[in-house]
């Protein structure tokens, strides 16, 4: 039996009240063809057969529009790689979701496509790892894959769904960001993505060829300005702008546990894709327990809700209801404490051993890629 | 160099001429669990109060926005000039975000 009334706490035993979550990342698949070497995934990869199948997810779907999620951003790994995402499509129109496909477009035909416009899907978002065949099929580390993305983006124009191209920008990319957005344009798009690389897990590892330098940051910073400006009422512009530059942190998920979740592969709930990282969190799975209850009533999400949680200097600073201290999981990284003021703010103790190390990665010779891979033999 | 001053007025998104839709991927939905309306659109649920509700189930891809303006003003009993002024600026910011489409006439 529930306990009546549980009172959430925080992991300091303090009160918290949740909210309520606007959207659900759903990675469907932790298969993908493409081997970006700054994957979002976690560097320990969920097995095809550890998969929630389609009846879950629509089960999943179904707690996750009782609970007040309206929009289902269905991504991977490359949810192509499951064959039966048009039915996973279709659960999720079905329990009254928003259905934002994030593809490489990898692997899924143009019939296929078709399938899933039918089944449902809203809104396709379309990654692009650089602007020629060079640069993309190295980044992604699977050949043929520019020729086969510019294929897969003009069948989404001939369809009718809306995109969004996502530009994933790092050190190697990040001068040809405004031929990007041009490409963005000529192929339709209504938003482009622009996303410095966040440096978890497969970046991390990565952080030498990778890294952006401050110049870098700032050019991209004036592009986009720019290219605002140009592009009113024609393209929208988001930018993720690079964190190690900048001076305050990002506010990761809008804070913890407050507007959305993640559900990985294999039905574990998270707080957000990187949760993961925190190596003594606990989380639960949609498999042994409802959604809405996970939301509101588990240790991982009320771990870091509300503020009282916080260390100084978060606790008597006027922006800790702005960005909440940034990102629990680059205080892990950074500052081998999940608790910790995020090292990439200016106020944090470790700030500047963080942007030495972060300018030193960026002006280091250029390290060789290491590719997103599943182990072998598990 | 000569900066551009800050006060310049950015050109008009839409004219009352114009005819204002959704554009495919964006509808006007029920949010059941908190009891509002919404617009949902790419990756963004928009929560609208009843004005924004209003003048979104107004939008059938055939009228103007000098029309939509005019039903407004009778329905609501306002005048048309303060209906004007606050469907150009809700539409405007939509449009900004290419979750309201044009049809020029």
């Amino acid at each position: 039996m529930k306990d009546q009334q549980h009172q959430p706490r925080d992991l300091d035993g303090n009160p918290v009240t949740p909210g309520l979550p606007m959207a659900m990342l759903a990675e469907v698949t932790h298969r993908c063809p493409l081997m970006c070497p700054y994957c979002s995934n976690p560097v320990e990869l969920t097995r095809a057969n550890a998969e929630l199948t389609a009846e879950d997810w629509g089960r999943v779907f179904r707690q996750a529009a009782d609970l007040g999620v309206l929009q289902v951003h269905v991504s991977g790994g490359e949810p192509g790689a499951r064959r039966d995402l048009a039915q996973i499509v279709a659960h999720a129109r079905d329990a009254g979701l928003y259905v934002n496909l994030i593809t490489s477009g990898i692997g899924i035909t143009r019939e296929r496509l078709e399938e899933l416009d039918r089944a449902g899907v809203d809104h396709v978002q379309l990654s692009l790892q650089g602007i020629r065949p060079d640069m993309a099929d190295r980044i992604s580390g699977h050949p043929g894959s520019w020729d086969k993305k510019m294929a897969f983006a003009g069948w989404v124009q001939e369809i009718g769904f809306p995109l969004t191209i996502n530009a994933v920008v790092h050190r190697q990319n990040l001068e040809r960001l405004p031929d990007m957005i041009d490409l963005a344009e000529t192929l339709g798009a209504r938003r482009i993505e622009v996303a410095t690389v966040q440096f978890h897990g497969w970046a991390d590892l990565n952080r030498r060829a990778l890294m952006p330098t401050r110049e870098q940051a700032a050019f991209a910073r004036q592009v986009v300005n720019d290219a605002r400006v140009r592009l009113r009422g024609r393209m929208v512009i988001d930018y993720v702008p690079a964190d190690h530059h900048a001076v305050y942190p990002k506010a990761c998920m809008g804070g913890w546990g407050s507007t959305g979740l993640n559900v990985a592969p294999d039905g574990t709930v998270l707080p957000c894709h990187a949760a993961q990282s925190i190596p003594w969190m606990r989380f639960e799975n949609v498999r042994n327990r409802d959604l809405g209850e996970i939301w509101h009533d588990s240790d991982s999400f009320n771990a870091f809700r509300g503020t009282a949680w916080m260390p100084e200097p978060c606790q008597s600073c006027d922006r800790k209801t702005i960005d909440f201290g940034g990102c629990r999981c680059q205080a892990m990284a950074l500052a081998g404490d999940a608790r910790a003021t995020d090292p990439v703010c200016s106020l944090s103790p470790l700030h500047a051993q963080v942007v030495a190390r972060a300018e030193a990665d960026a002006g280091a010779e250029t390290a060789d890629l290491i590719y997103r891979r599943m182990r072998k033999g598990e | 160099m000569t900066a551009q001053p800050a006060s310049i007025t950015p050109a008009p998104l839409i004219l009352p001429d114009d005819i204002p839709y959704l554009p495919r991927g964006v509808r006007l939905a029920d949010d059941r669990v908190r009891g509002i309306r919404v617009l949902q659109a790419p990756e963004r649920a928009m929560q609208l109060d009843p004005i924004g509700d209003a003048i979104l189930s107004e939008l059938d891809g055939a009228r103007s926005m000098a029309a939509i303006v005019s039903g407004l003003a009778a329905r609501y009993n306002a005048p048309e000039d303060q209906i004007a002024g606050d469907v150009r600026d809700f539409l405007t910011g939509l449009i900004e975000r290419r979750m309201v489409f044009v049809r020029v006439p």
